[in-house]
């Protein structure tokens, strides 16, 4: 809701913004007036949401068309790409934070925490411009742009988003591994932990089996609440890799003031935002026994 | 020596030492001490004096920066200290076990039960099958009534005592050579630790496991072992057979300890409790003599010059003093004598707490932590209320003082006129009236302030006082706790538990209240300085006339300081009346079963009582009486379908039971029945 | 299992008496103490000193810069020149020189950031105090707020308001900060959660404390930990958030030399060979956020001991 607010606040000429800065005055009211942008924005937000209750988005300022036409693709793009980063990052994040747990305050953990914050800090935008720079011009490795010729295969997509993805994926290390970090530490000094060394385990056993089961649960809610972190890093990256995805949509309504659109797609990272924490809190119940058994008892 | 007949553990010179800011601090200094087959060893000590880094190192699971520095572990005749990674862990695998405090957390939380009690029997190399039969059987022997429903369940659905039963059907799944057992009943209720400790003693019998028994409770120590060690700031200074070092204590630290302890029949108004003074020496400080001497009342030149010997008594009794012939005429840090005035009643109550009843609401349970309580209390005495978790003692002193808001009904008066059931809505002379000394000091004073502000933002906000009067008052208050002027502007963390709380104290008694409710306050403290507490409350009860609640789960305690005991049990008051006569028969079944629970540092074996299962929950309490579920006294259908009401069965003396009073002190002079139905703890879900 | 590597138990040495106001005496040693442990971390020296470079060039930019960072009406004559010793980093398609962009450049993004930074704590702390001293329906209604702002990424959101309001630097520390807040409201909640349940404040209401005092006299200097650890933190993301949006087109404006906007302008020519204009802008976004995460690294091993 806090963005609809927000969005309400919108004063610019939606009609001076599609049609530039020379159109005559004119042209800008007619425009406006066949768009329904001169009434209030209260009365357009009402008509907005009244489209949306019944499944309609609404029709886009700028781009004529009705703004689930121009969504779903690009949602489909979105989520291929952020897709992509995930599968890698997942693995390496908690394969990273349990490493740098298990010696903690070492050298190794020193590195990865601190290299991992860093990564995470650094917007995904320099992540790009400098794997541009060099995977793209000076290695001539990999393509500098995001979207794949049409008819591309699997893995020439995967080729094409690559460079993109790894940016997503220095951004996302360092909050995974300090998530799966911290888990790993607590549980490795808890009670339990020392019990399973004393029933005469071996090390590895005893982190298979007792560390990892319980400090990987919290990790796993996490990433899951990162996927809606992952769409505002989209709209960077989709735009200097030129992708057609939602970021890049997102963009363009912005610059626009295209208000059905941006509203819409604001509302689609939102609901994306929910699904993905509805899932995890599904995922972390059913592997948490604790409030696994609690709900099923009451 | 072969493991048939080497002793279970030979402790040979043990040297452990932490280190700290790059310095080595020694914790453990020169241990030796060794456990035969089938023995039961008690090590007992202070908190800070090692016992626990001693149960650590003899797993060879120190923390990063611990390390055995020299010396010999030997557990059934092998030498732990030059054996492999591999060797220590077939060792922790097939010998010896270890049980600590705090069940809940030595289980994993996301693991069966069941699973986790097979992985013993897996590392010995048994099939999956196997374990989980074996696993059966075990946890039938630690007297779990239905173990396979137990082992498809997970420790949080488990009750403390019964978590307890599985974390020692675990170590004794091995049957183990050596049982390490570190504080295993601190922090269960009375009755439970009761139970796990007759149970540990039963086990012991029927496996011929040999025990290492370490707590700070002199009295548990006394019941469980045969042999006892004293350990005082990581050094062994006395040892021997446990009826010898009780009854014939032949080293300073052991002789003041067991002065410090309310034992039976002492009281506030005819004993004072001895203490010991001073503290503890620092961790790792350099002790060149005797590791006691600024603490003993016997020291001369030689102590804090030379280390004394190990200097043999015969039968196994050995002492570190160089005059343990004269250990027992340890002076007194105070007056063993002390006379109280009678206090005169004039029958009006200071508390009157009438219908007091507090249902919180849970997960849409209802939960009643207080029903229907009565009570009064009467100026210038201690009201003693005791009982186990659940029992709504905490609720009723927050109901009391206006922190938590009663059920509609409620009836609270101070001298004569009603209190407003919130203290934002009471008068700021009922405030000062009614103050608290909480359990933990730690938490009970901001640690971002110093001594002088905390007591001093009492004192303006309480009495109003400010400037010169208020230091006076300052110094007043802080002379009345005996706390030193000079330590005012000290923050929290630089002082010890005693100090702490005699800030806390202080600070409750900054607006010259009327009543203080003394919630545990020195359940966190170790028993010497507990002693000096326990000294200075009756003493300003006895110069200023106060009243107090006292709430301890510490019968002993409670005995020594309260004039009139209060019994809960589920939210409900089941008996009350004048301490002496509530500790002899005739008394509630309840009460029967809790004192014959605690175990005594006397050592008189009195009957026990055991009391069957789980306490109930309070957000579904059994129908009729709600103790009826496992008292020993238990009528019949009459005590499931009515509730007793609170009747006077003496002078004074209130009681809230089925059985008549005089059919009550029959039976209680005889030997209790043998446990009627079914002798297996019950599983609760 | 006893640790018992913190005991210090001083009343075997009393320590002199000494006049009023001692306790602020305290928190000096305390501080002191403090300075000393992350004097001696190098990781947080090397950021301290790379940070402490970034504040020199925002004060003192333009006096030490060999040329104007705004440009002048001659450079488009020398544009796009490769780094050499007249023009160390190069200059741009406008022929201005990178190096002076640079330098001048840490001004605006350091002073929107900590601005916003500080604005976002200080209204943060106030609602978690509020909040997770009373819980109750208070607690709700912000917390449900805090969810809601959650779910939108942070950079939409802002993209959304500064569309709205107008992209200005004022917007920009007005948006992130409260942006922020609800973040860190968060976490001081939850850090005020669990001091509440200490007896100290049960103390303080047993005296017929308000309200006030206890939160911000009593709770609030015990939970300065979290929220100066919070703050550098967020520190971080805000200059994540500001040389994104500006880079977006959203956050500062041309002609300013910052490093958001200098590669907005230049990154479309990498592949024609000239990185120069982009890479050093990316490099002081770098330096400068890895910067305060070795700060932050360091202040939270010293402050959550």
């Amino acid at each position: 809701m806090i963005i609809f607010v927000a969005a309400q606040l919108l004063p610019g000429d939606v009609g001076r913004a599609i049609l530039g800065p020379f159109a005559a005055q004119s042209s800008v009211d007619q425009l406006n007036e066949e768009l329904g942008t001169n009434r209030s924005i209260v009365v357009q937000y009402g008509d907005w949401v009244g489209g949306v209750l019944q499944g309609d988005l609404g029709d886009s300022y700028a781009f004529s068309r009705p703004v689930g036409d121009l969504l779903w693709p690009a949602l489909k793009n979105s989520a291929k790409l952020a897709l992509l980063a995930f599968v890698i990052v997942v693995p390496i994040g908690i394969l990273g934070g349990v490493a740098a747990a298990l010696k903690e305050g070492r050298l190794r953990d020193r590195v990865i925490s601190i290299g991992g914050l860093s990564a995470t800090a650094i917007p995904e935008f320099v992540w790009a411009v400098l794997g541009i720079m060099i995977f793209g011009v000076w290695l001539g490795v990999l393509p500098t742009t995001a979207q794949a010729p049409q008819d591309a295969g699997f893995f020439t997509q995967v080729k094409y988003l690559l460079l993109p993805a790894l940016c997503l994926v220095f951004v996302l290390f360092g909050y995974i591994a300090r998530m799966a970090r911290a888990g790993t530490i607590e549980s490795l000094d808890a009670d339990y932990t020392r019990t399973a060394y004393l029933k005469g385990l071996p090390r590895r056993t005893v982190i298979r089996r007792h560390v990892l089961r319980n400090s990987l649960l919290p990790t796993i809610a996490v990433v899951a609440t990162q996927v809606g972190y992952l769409f505002g890093g989209l709209v960077a990256i989709e735009l200097i890799f030129n992708y057609n995805g939602l970021g890049q949509l997102i963009y363009r309504a912005a610059q626009r003031q295209d208000f059905p659109l941006l509203l819409s797609a604001t509302l689609v990272v939102g609901v994306v935002y929910l699904v993905a924490t509805l899932i995890a809190d599904v995922l972390y119940s059913l592997l948490n026994p604790r409030i696994r058994l609690a709900s099923s008892e009451s | 020596m072969t493991a048939a007949t080497a002793p279970a553990l030979e402790l040979d010179d043990l040297n452990v030492a932490y280190t700290v800011r790059g310095i080595d601090r020694p914790v453990l200094r020169g241990v030796t001490l060794s456990i035969a087959q089938g023995e039961s060893y008690g090590l007992v000590g202070e908190s800070g004096c090692g016992k626990s880094t001693a149960a650590f190192a003899l797993m060879r699971y120190l923390p990063r920066n611990g390390k055995i520095q020299s010396g010999s572990i030997r557990i059934a005749g092998q030498e732990l200290m030059s054996m492999s990674e591999d060797g220590v862990r077939n060792l922790r695998a097939t010998q010896v076990s270890m049980v600590y405090q705090n069940p809940g957390a030595a289980l994993n939380p996301s693991i069966h039960i069941g699973d986790q009690v097979a992985e013993v029997f897996e590392i010995a190399g048994g099939s999956g099958a196997q374990a989980r039969e074996r696993t059966h059987e075990i946890l039938g022997k630690v007297q779990i009534s239905d173990p396979a429903r137990v082992m498809r369940r997970y420790p949080h659905q488990l009750s403390g005592g019964m978590q307890q039963r599985v974390v020692i059907a675990m170590a004794l799944a091995k049957d183990p050579a050596l049982l390490i057992l570190d504080e295993p009943t601190t922090g269960l209720d009375a009755t439970v630790e009761a139970e796990v400790l007759d149970l540990v003693a039963l086990l012991r019998g029927e496996f011929g496991t040999s025990v290492f028994f370490i707590s700070h409770n002199l009295a548990v120590i006394r019941r469980m072992c045969e042999r006892v060690g004293v350990l005082y700031a990581g050094r062994l200074v006395e040892e021997g057979q446990a009826e010898t070092v009780f009854t014939d204590p032949r080293h300073p630290y052991t002789v003041g300890l067991l002065r410090c302890i309310p034992k039976g029949g002492l009281r506030k108004d005819v004993h004072r409790l001895d203490s010991i003074p001073g503290f503890l020496p620092q961790l790792g400080a350099d002790l060149p003599g005797c590791v006691f001497t600024d603490r003993c009342g016997l020291a001369r030149e030689i102590c804090r010059e030379h280390e004394p010997e190990f200097h043999q008594l015969g039968g196994g009794h050995a002492s570190r003093c160089h005059f343990h012939d004269e250990a027992q005429t340890l002076p007194r840090t105070t007056p063993s004598h002390t006379e109280v005035p009678k206090r005169e009643s004039n029958g009006v109550p200071v508390v009157k707490a009438e219908h007091m009843a507090k249902t919180f609401h849970q997960e849409g349970h209802d939960v009643r932590a207080l029903d229907d309580l009565s009570i009064e209390i009467r100026p210038g005495e201690t009201l003693g209320l005791v009982g186990e978790s659940g029992s709504g003692k905490t609720t009723f002193a927050r109901l009391l003082l206006g922190l938590t808001e009663p059920d509609q009904g409620s009836i609270v008066e101070l001298e004569g006129h009603p209190l407003a059931p919130r203290i934002a809505k009471r008068s700021s002379d009922d405030v000062r009236a009614l103050q608290i000394v909480f359990q933990n000091p730690d938490a009970a004073l901001n640690r971002r302030f110093s001594v002088r502000r905390i007591i001093n933002r009492a004192l303006t906000k309480l009495v109003g006082a400010k400037g010169e009067g208020r230091d006076t008052r300052l110094r007043e208050l802080a002379h009345s706790v005996r706390f030193d002027v000079r330590l005012l502007g000290a923050r929290p963390a630089q002082l010890s538990g005693g100090l702490k709380q005699r800030v806390a104290i202080a600070r409750a008694f900054a607006g010259e209240p009327l009543v203080v409710v003394c919630d545990e306050p020195t359940s966190a403290l170790d028993v010497s300085v507990q002693a000096a507490i326990l000294n200075l409350l009756a003493d300003l009860q006895r110069d200023k006339g106060v009243t107090y609640l006292f709430i301890s789960h510490d019968l002993g305690v409670v005995r020594y300081l309260s004039d009139r005991i209060a019994v809960l049990y589920l939210g409900r008051l089941m008996e009350v009346g004048d301490a002496e006569t509530v500790f002899s028969a005739p008394h509630h079944p309840y009460t029967e079963a809790l004192l014959s629970a605690v175990p005594s540092v006397e050592g008189e074996e009195r009957p026990r009582i055991r009391l069957e299962g789980e306490i109930p929950s309070a957000a579904d309490p059994p129908s009729g009486c709600v103790f009826h579920t496992r008292c020993p006294r238990y009528l019949g259908a009459i005590c499931e379908e009515q509730e007793p009401p609170l009747a006077e069965v003496e002078r004074g003396h209130f009681m809230r039971c089925h059985i008549p009073v005089d059919e009550l002190r029959r039976l209680q002079a005889e030997p209790p029945p043998p446990r009627a139905r079914g002798s297996q703890a019950k599983t609760t879900s | 299992m006893s640790r018992p590597e913190e005991q210090v138990v001083l009343a075997e040495h009393p320590l002199p008496e000494t006049p009023r106001g001692e306790g602020d005496e305290e928190a000096r040693v305390a501080r002191r103490e403090r300075l000393r442990l992350l004097s001696r971390s190098k990781t947080f020296l090397a950021g301290a000193l790379v940070f402490g470079v970034f504040v020199f060039c925002a004060i003192f930019g333009e006096a030490v810069v060999p040329y104007d960072p705004l440009g002048s009406p001659t450079d488009i004559l020398n544009k796009l020149e490769a780094p050499s010793s007249s023009h160390y980093f190069g200059t741009d398609q406008l022929g201005r020189d990178v190096f002076s962009r640079v330098v001048v450049g840490a001004r605006d993004i350091l002073v929107v950031a900590l601005a916003a930074t500080l604005l976002g704590t200080v209204l943060g702390a106030a609602i978690g105090l509020v909040t997770g001293y009373f819980r109750g329906l208070v607690d709700d209604v912000l917390m449900r707020i805090v969810d809601a702002f959650l779910a939108i990424p942070l950079v939409i959101l802002a993209t959304v308001a500064l569309v709205a309001l107008g992209p200005s630097k004022v917007t920009l520390v007005v948006v992130i900060g409260i942006v922020f807040a609800p973040i860190i409201a968060r976490t001081v909640r939850a850090a005020v959660l669990s001091e509440r349940e200490l007896e100290y404040v049960q103390a303080a209401r047993l005296r017929n404390e308000h309200a006030p005092y206890i939160m911000f006299a009593e709770i609030l200097p015990n939970v300065t930990a979290p929220i100066v650890v919070e703050f550098t933190v967020r520190l971080g993301y805000a200059i994540f958030a500001i040389a994104t949006l500006t880079f977006l087109g959203f956050g500062v404006q041309p002609p300013s030399p910052d490093w958001g906007l200098q590669i907005k302008e230049n990154y479309v020519i990498l592949n024609g060979g000239y990185w120069w204009p982009t890479l050093f802008p990316a490099l002081a976004i770098a330096a400068l956020v890895i910067s305060i995460n070795l700060i932050t690294d360091g202040i939270s091993r010293v402050f959550e001991r």
